[in-house]
This record gives C-alpha cells, sequence and structure tokens, in this order.
C-alpha cells in the first residue's frame, strides 16, 4: 500500500452529502490531479463527524484542520494552499478552533470537548466501505477474542457485567436479553438488528450504520456466537440508501474476507447476515411489528409473553437490539469490562448518543456519557439556543418520550431520571425548542405524526390517539374547555394502560409531559384564548401599534393577502377578516411595529 | 479469515496509512518547506523520495508535512527533522538523491547527516 503524507478526509454521511459532499470529493480529485499530489494526499469518503450544521465538513490529516461549510470553489484554494504549500486556508477552517491565530485540537473546541465518543468511535475516522480500516482500529479483534478465546457464557456475562442496556428506547440490560435467547432450547435462533429508526429528528442509527457499519455485522456475529445462532437481519429502512448500500458493501467485504460464512477464525462456529428493508413505518421499531414485517407480513405488533427470546422470529429464539447498542458490543470486549463501567452513573453505563435539532446552534450528533446534564448539552456541546431566544423545553425520546423544562435542565441525563420526570430515552433525538414553540402545538405535532402511524390493531391506540388529537385540535383553534384538560389525562392514562404495543403505550407522553410542565400554556389557550407564544393561529392576531409605525408601506407590499392598508407616512392597518397570519409582515418590518398578540 | 494472524497482518498492513489520523504527541515529524520559493528550488522532488523512503520502510511513526517559507530561500529545499526531546536538525541545499541517507541515518538510527546541515553548509 502507497503511504500518503496527507489524507483528506470528507464526511459522506447523509447531513452532509445532501449539502454538496459528493461535488466535493470530485472537484478535491480533479484539483489534486491537476497539481500532480493525487499519489502524495489520499481522499477519504468517511462517516458523520457530528456537527452537521456546519456541513460539508472537510478535515485534513496530519494537521487536522477542520473546514466547515466548504464549496466546490473552495477546493482549489484549499488544494494549492495547503496542500502545495502546507498553509492552511484559515478562512475556511471552523471559526472555533483558531485561537490566536493558531489552529487547535478539535478535541479541545465546545462542541466535542464534552463528548465521548464511544459508539461513533470510527465515524468521521475510517472510510466505511473499506473493511482493511476498520480492522486496522482494532475491528474484528472482538469476535476473534469471542470465538477463540471465550465460551458463549463468558461473552454473555460479560455483556452483562458491562451493565450495558438498550440504546432503542426501552433501556432493557442486553447481557440479560442474551441470555435469555441462550437459555431457550432451538436448533434454529437469530439475531437480528433494529435499524428502523423512526422518530422524527433521530439519526444516530443512521450515522452509525453510514459511518461503521463494520461494528454493527461484527457485533451480530458476536451475539450469534453467544446464544447460539448462525443467521443475522439487519431490519433497516428503505428511506437510509446511504446505510443501505454501505451495509451492502460491508456484509459484502466481510464475507469476502471470511469474517462472516462458514467456520470463521477456523472454529465451528458460521455466521451470516442479511438485509431487510422496511418500508418505513414507524410501528415497525417496536420488536414483534419488525419481525412479523421480516417475516414477509404486514408490520403488526403482537402480545407479549412469548417474548422473542422465546419466541421470535419464525417462531424460533430471537434477540433483537438496535444498531447503537451493537454499535457499543466490540469495544466492550476489547476494553474490557471495568473500562466500561467506568463511564456513566451507576444504573446507565456508557456513553449514548443523541441527535441534537431543532433550535440549536450545532444541529449535528453528539455521544456524551450518561449522567450528563441536559444543560451540558445544550448550552456546551449544542452552543445555546440561538438568536439570543430563551429555552424553553428539550424533546427526548421523539413521538414517545416528553419534554424536559428549563426548570429540570440539570437534570442528569441517565435511563431513570428521564422516567422519572415523565419523558423517556427513546432512541435519542434530542429536540429544542425556545420561546417561539407553543407547547400545545407540539404535543399537537407529536399526536399527528403518531396518529400517522398506528397500524390500526388494537383500539385504544387506532381510536384514542384520534381522539387525543381532536382534542388538542379544539384546544389549539380556542375551542377548548377547562374539562377538557382533565379528559386528555384521563384518555391519555386509559391508551397507556391498554395499548397492546410501545407505540399505544407511549403515544400520550408528549401530551402528559407537556400537560405536566406546561400546564398554564393549556389553560391560557382554553380559559383566555390565547396562545402565549404565537403559535396557534386561531388564538393570534396581527396588530400594527400606530405609534410606532411610519407608513411606509413595506410590509403592504409583502402582505399576500392585501390584508393591510393605509395612506403612505400615516399608521397602517390590518383587516382581521383578510389576514391569513403568515407573519410576513413582521418580518419586513424595519421598526418593529408589527405584534402577535 | 482462518487465523487470528492473518487479521493481525491486515491490521499490521494498514496502521502505519491510517495512525496519520490519529492525534499524537509522539513520532518524528519530518517537514518540508514547500513555499514558492522550496517549489521552484526543487523541494517536490525531495518531498517524493521521502514519502517514498518512508513508505518503503515501514515507518509508522513518521509524519511527512510541508511547510511554508522558512526565510532562507538561497538555501531551499529545506527539510527539518523534528525528533521528539531533540533539537530540531534543519537539512539545506536538499535533494532527492540525498533523502535515502537522511532517512537511514538520522531517522532510523538517530545519527544526524551532518554534510547535509545548515551549519555545514554555511561554512
Amino acid at each position: 500500500m502507497d503511504l500518503y503524507r496527507s489524507h483528506v478526509l470528507i464526511c459522506g454521511g447523509t447531513g452532509c452529502t445532501s449539502s454538496g459532499a459528493e461535488q466535493l470529493i470530485g472537484e478535491f480529485e480533479a484539483q489534486l490531479a491537476a497539481n500532480g499530489l493525487e499519489k502524495e494526499v489520499k481522499i477519504v469518503k468517511t462517516g458523520c463527524f457530528g456537527l452537521c450544521a456546519l456541513g460539508p465538513v472537510v478535515v485534513v490529516y496530519p494537521e487536522g484542520a477542520f473546514y466547515s461549510m466548504v464549496k466546490k470553489e473552495d477546493v482549489a484554494e484549499i488544494v494549492t494552499e495547503h496542500l502545495l504549500k502546507g498553509r492552511i486556508v484559515k478562512r475556511l477552517v471552523y471559526s472555533e478552533t483558531i485561537e490566536d491565530d493558531s489552529i487547535k485540537s478539535l478535541n479541545e473546541v465546545d462542541f466535542y470537548k464534552k463528548q465521548q465518543r464511544v459508539a461513533l468511535r470510527n465515524c468521521g475516522v475510517i472510510n466505511p466501505e473499506n473493511i482493511e480500516e476498520y480492522i486496522a482500529f482494532d475491528g474484528y479483534k472482538a469476535l476473534a477474542t469471542a470465538i477463540t478465546e471465550m465460551t458463549p457464557q463468558e461473552v454473555i456475562n460479560t455483556i452483562k457485567e458491562s451493565g450495558l442496556r438498550g440504546r432503542g428506547g426501552g433501556g432493557f440490560p442486553t447481557g440479560l436479553k442474551w441470555e435469555f435467547a441462550s437459555k431457550s432450547v432451538n436448533e434454529q435462533k437469530y439475531v437480528c438488528c433494529n435499524a428502523d429508526e423512526g422518530d422524527p429528528g433521530a439519526f444516530m442509527d443512521r450515522s452509525i450504520l453510514e459511518g461503521d457499519p463494520h461494528s454493527v455485522l461484527e457485533a451480530m456475529a458476536i451475539a450469534g456466537y453467544a446464544i447460539g445462532a448462525n443467521q443475522g437481519y439487519i431490519y433497516i429502512r428503505a428511506e437510509y440508501p446511504i446505510a443501505v448500500q454501505r451495509l451492502e458493501i460491508a456484509i459484502k467485504q466481510a464475507k469476502e474476507y471470511g469474517l462472516l460464512g462458514e467456520n470463521i477464525f477456523g472454529t465451528d462456529f458460521s455466521f451470516d447476515i442479511g438485509l431487510r428493508l422496511g418500508a418505513g413505518a414507524f410501528v415497525c421499531g417496536e420488536e414483534t411489528a419488525l419481525m412479523t414485517s421480516i417475516e414477509g407480513h404486514r408490520g403488526e405488533p403482537r402480545p407479549r409473553p412469548p417474548f422473542p427470546a422465546v419466541k421470535g422470529l419464525w417462531g424460533k429464539p430471537t434477540i433483537l437490539n438496535n444498531v447503537e447498542t451493537y454499535a457499543n458490543i466490540p469495544v466492550i470486549i476489547n476494553n474490557g469490562v471495568e473500562w466500561f463501567t467506568k463511564i456513566g452513573t451507576e444504573k446507565s453505563k456508557g456513553t449514548k448518543v443523541f441527535a441534537l435539532g431543532g433550535k440549536i446552534n450545532n444541529t449535528g450528533l453528539v455521544e456524551v456519557p450518561m449522567g450528563t446534564t441536559m444543560r451540558e448539552i445544550v448550552e456546551e456541546i449544542g452552543g445555546g439556543v440561538p438568536n439570543g431566544k430563551k429555552f424553553k423545553a428539550a424533546q427526548t425520546g421523539g413521538p414517545s418520550g416528553g419534554c424536559i423544562p428549563a426548570s429540570l435542565i440539570d437534570t442528569p441525563i441517565d435511563y431513570d431520571s428521564l422516567i422519572s420526570i415523565g419523558s423517556m430515552m427513546g432512541s435519542g433525538g434530542l429536540i429544542v425548542m425556545d420561546e417561539d414553540n407553543c407547547m400545545v402545538d407540539i404535543a399537537k405535532f407529536f399526536l399527528e405524526f403518531t396518529v400517522d402511524e398506528s397500524c390500526g390493531k388494537c383500539s385504544p391506540c387506532r381510536i384514542g390517539t384520534k381522539r387525543l388529537l381532536e382534542i388538542l385540535d379544539k384546544i389549539t383553534k380556542g375551542n377548548g374547555t377547562l374539562e377538557d384538560l382533565d379528559r386528555l389525562e384521563l384518555l391519555c392514562n386509559n391508551i397507556k394502560n391498554a395499548s397492546l404495543c410501545g407505540l399505544g403505550q407511549t403515544a400520550p407522553n408528549p401530551v402528559l409531559s407537556t400537560l405536566r410542565y406546561f400546564r398554564d400554556e393549556y389553560v391560557a389557550h382554553v380559559v383566555d384564548k390565547k396562545c402565549p407564544a404565537g403559535v396557534c393561529k386561531s388564538l393570534t392576531n396581527f396588530e400594527i401599534i400606530a405609534d410606532k409605525c411610519k407608513g411606509c408601506s413595506a410590509c403592504a407590499r409583502k402582505c399576500p393577502a392585501n390584508a393591510i392598508t393605509g395612506e403612505i407616512k400615516k399608521p397602517f392597518v390590518i383587516d382581521k377578516e383578510k389576514c391569513i397570519k403568515c407573519g410576513a409582515c413582521i418580518e419586513t418590518c424595519k421598526f418593529g411595529a408589527i405584534v402577535k398578540r | 479469515m482462518k487465523s487470528i494472524a492473518e487479521l493481525e497482518a491486515i491490521k499490521k498492513k494498514v496502521l502505519d496509512n491510517v495512525n496519520l489520523r490519529k492525534e499524537r504527541e509522539d513520532g518524528i515529524r519530518v517537514v518540508v518547506g514547500m513555499a514558492t520559493c522550496g517549489i521552484a528550488a526543487g523541494a517536490r522532488p525531495v518531498m517524493t523520495a521521502l514519502l517514498e523512503e518512508v513508505s518503503k520502510r515501514n515507518l509508522g511513526n513518521v509524519v511527512v508535512e510541508q511547510t511554508g517559507c522558512i526565510g532562507i530561500c538561497r538555501l531551499e529545499p529545506i527539510v527539518e527533522v523534528f525528533v521528539p526531546g531533540e533539537e530540531k536538525v534543519t537539512y539545506v541545499k536538499m535533494s532527492a538523491d540525498k533523502v535515502a541517507k537522511i532517512v537511514t541515518e538520522h531517522i532510523v538510527n538517530g545519527n544526524p547527516v551532518v554534510d547535509y546541515t545548515i551549519g555545514k553548509a554555511e561554512n
């Protein structure tokens, strides 16, 4: 293999791909060739670096220069200045990494400083389409150790002692799950991977599969050895084309290298993995529905017990873990239980990946030790709320979770603290909301999602969520009553108690938690008929403050409904009948004369 | 894959290459002056020769970097070698055929090639 003096790492995750990373790769190749550097500088397409807000991201080693928001036109400058002459193009480097005119290490930047990358260890470091790079970073070493030096029970004990809990949402101890499946006696067992990431705003599983697919394959093989299975399935949504493609490449390479297939490492152990593409139904993230879908039926859940460890895929004992859970397995075996249990809190070990989104400066992917507080994630790593607005709440766990209000921002994030405040870890979507978000509207948004995604098999979920949404809609339209709030609560509890699967059992969470922490906003909607955040259109009126209006007519010209009239240099007025409450006038007014009431 | 030895062999082969992406404090840095003056004086063949030599000998702890103008353009091409804990050594008026000697004697065996250094060239 030729030695290159410099590596140009270009993010090939979905975020950066959509902001144009693919074109950058072509441009870099062309520019390197034009300057005769193609033998000295290597281009590597990697997985996600995490700072999606600044994409496309390009990192040049050995200097470790972190270029952000790189455009095709900038490539020539990076090549001729940095790669040819060794002068880092400071103009394009992520500003946080420049201090006193010199480049500081990425690990010292606020965004990365508090992070600890375990599941994401190889994302943004290796080329996910090259198995040898994974091997160079200790890849498949854990599998080798497990099947040549450990008994299946020892593997299970290691995972049990590590305290690893399922990263998909429920937080069930992974080792225990494996033990149940290993104790079920059957000649055919299965190992499944849940890559049906369905929460709006969550993209960590996707990023792991895109950035480090082999870590999941390796862990599944280890799981297969532990429980006595020789076949694995990865259930992934077809909406993740890059992840699917990289998994296909990874499986093919692993088979070529004999790391999947017959007699791995010369032992009796054989293991194979197949991909199954889902059509993107939220309910298929539920384990029994997922397996029903793999079997080729309509994705609907079934009652538990029997649990999958006893009777799962095609009626055989099956374990099902989430992508991020698997990504932790090889590191635990390589680094040992003691290393892993030092990270995190007493009952939640290790790290958790969060997809930061919403009203936050550093939109992206972060991985922090369990027990990190919401404040650290939002204010330090996330860079705070943009435009000087105030943090109001964060939604964890997507449509199954709940909100964490500003008053609880110092809550340490682990499975148990989140449940105790009425939310849940979920798969790790973290949506930040500021003072411009109406909490009733947020609850309604998530309910719209669950109503759409309810599979319809059981009536509490199918009918209950629909009725919930109707009441919420009534409230946001200004027709709600105080009795409706009690009715909401009762209905929520009934749905939670009576639904068949996790989807229905958790669907009322956004309503319950907003009711718990923002009841005053609900009351404002039903009693005062006001939406304090000015989001619910039926309860919001736009007005021009006569004293502040200069009569410039800018708003009137912008108004798409011709609802604003007046004489030049005299205060204008808004015709409430015509106003469609789009907010265009507020953005146009230079004098702050238009308000929402 | 029939044995762990095979896995180790692949790891060893690729590691030197990907090592570049790890943040390291140790390791030897070889820096080539690649400003306009350096390039005009022939720094590029020196750089290529360095890479070939380092790659041929599998020197995983050596990073070849380039830098801008050091300020003594008349002595270009200039190559500086930074060994941790030692004073840097500056080689001047470099050419591709001097590279092999520097790599073998200085980088591998730890004995700077005094004849090529700036101190010698100036006398």
